[in-house]
């Protein structure tokens, strides 16, 4: 999914913590050869050569197409907070509230899909923007600019609509007919276990050995 | 980490730290240790291992005061002060509750535009103390960075630059074509310490990789405040061989 969400971009850029939209887009690169992946904190032939300030100068001037942001919380006016809910302190905002308003096409994605995390209104704004979209562990979500309001893609095999409806504390659009998620292809199972795997291994070690026991 | 390890030992006290962009491990046992009133930052974390738990506890009890900013927030700041300039513009942040904790930063309609146009003006940051640690110092005082260029950017802009080495070059690197441009000019550098697996848990590029395990061991360990005291009694206050793990 997340290979398909940056669809015919030319530069992707991965920020902190983010091993999962980094396997999604090293499995479309290793499709098509031409994209252009950043991995911010690669800890061995890291792209930056201008210290970590590189990012958002490239993201400044329009040279990153996508990038993925996160959330303790996200509302449904896909706002995301990165700092602080029910007393309980998160590590910070990190780029967000810079990145979030210069990127083109921003992914929201959190995998946890709760009313803990998707909630009506976030404790503190770390970042407020336009996304593309909101992808969790349980459905694909689309942002309409003009409604300020997500619409539900489509939902992930093994869940339910009605689910999705109990476990989101936000108010969203929902057609008639909801789609299944496409699942990955068989080919598309063995790059992500072989060699995407073996990329993000370096970076992400302990996810690498959880996930594909690489 | 060396310095980190021996400040914890001296027992500082009321230190500012700025991240740049954000703080990890050596803030997580520097705030543990006690040895933290306030940080400045755009997080506090420790990558795969998680959430900084000394950090996240102190924060949450309020012993420590928190200046939350974003990653460019903080390089603009610092190229300010490298310029010499008092501030410099930055895009995006606005709409941001970052905005009404930071009343130092400021929102003005850029001022070359007729037409409206808000911008985020943050101040010069001038740290009294740039600290870090690098593979290469020279006889000649320079130090090689290689592309941690905001290490560099850091040292300009501070009123002092500490730096812990791995390993003595003789004569200049300024001398070789292809280590110049990773250098940190002696004229930023105010000392230099040598310390052999000086970065430990952390890693130097192509010298030694980030302890990952033993970092994993600490995230476990500094749950509690019991844990963290018994990981300091261990790797911080004995000083057995501290650097070298086991």
């Amino acid at each position: 999914m997340i290979a398909r969400l940056i669809g015919d971009a030319r530069h992707v850029a991965i920020g902190a913590a983010s091993p999962i939209p980094a396997s999604g887009a090293f499995l479309l690169k290793s499709q098509q050869p031409a994209l252009r992946v950043s991995l911010h904190q690669r800890r061995r032939a890291n792209p930056f050569t201008e210290g970590s300030r590189e990012l958002f100068d490239l993201a400044g001037q329009g040279r990153i197409d996508v990038f993925f942001l996160g959330g303790a919380q996200i509302d449904g006016e896909a706002n995301i907070n990165l700092v602080r809910a029910g007393g309980q302190r998160f590590p910070g905002s990190f780029g967000s509230a810079f990145m979030y308003s210069v990127i083109p096409r921003t992914i929201l994605f959190r995998e946890e899909h709760s009313r803990r995390a998707l909630v009506p209104r976030v404790e503190f704004v770390s970042a407020r923007g336009e996304p593309f979209a909101l992808l969790t562990g349980k459905a694909l979500f689309s942002w309409q600019k003009e409604a300020r309001r997500f619409r539900l893609e489509s939902v992930h095999p093994g869940h339910s609509v009605e689910e999705i409806h109990a476990e989101t504390g936000f108010a969203f659009d929902s057609p008639a007919r909801v789609s299944t998620t496409l699942s990955p292809t068989a080919e598309q199972l063995a790059l992500l276990r072989g060699p995407v795997a073996k990329e993000i291994a370096a970076d992400y070690p302990e996810f690498a050995a959880r996930v594909w026991d690489a | 980490m060396e310095v980190v390890r021996a400040l914890i030992r001296r027992r500082a006290r009321g230190l500012k730290l700025l991240g740049v962009p954000v703080l990890g491990f050596s803030a997580d046992l520097l705030i543990g240790a006690g040895c933290v009133a306030e940080v400045e930052t755009s997080a506090v974390s420790l990558g795969e291992a998680g959430l900084a738990p000394r950090f996240t506890e102190a924060a949450q009890k309020g012993e420590i005061k928190i200046r939350d900013a974003t990653c460019p927030a903080i390089h603009t700041a610092l190229q300010a002060a490298e310029k010499g300039v008092p501030f410099m513009p930055l895009r995006g942040v606005l709409g941001s509750d970052l905005l009404k904790h930071r009343n130092d930063w400021k929102v003005v309609n850029n001022p070359l535009n007729s037409g409206t146009d808000p911008i985020l003006l943050v101040p010069a940051i001038q740290p009294d103390i740039a600290l870090f640690h690098a593979r290469w110092a020279d006889d000649a005082g320079n130090v090689w960075i290689g592309r941690r260029r905001e290490l560099a950017t850091i040292a300009h802009a501070a009123k002092a630059t500490y730096v812990t080495y791995e390993e003595k070059r003789p004569g200049d690197m300024l001398e070789d074509e292809l280590l110049a441009p990773g250098i940190l000019n002696s004229v930023y550098v105010t000392a230099v310490a040598r310390a052999e697996r000086g970065a430990w848990p952390l890693g130097v590029a192509e010298v030694y990789g980030i302890d990952d395990a033993h970092l994993a061991h600490y995230a476990r360990a500094a749950r509690t405040r019991e844990g963290f005291q018994r990981y300091l009694d261990e790797f911080v206050c004995t000083r057995k061989k501290n650097s070298l793990p086991a």
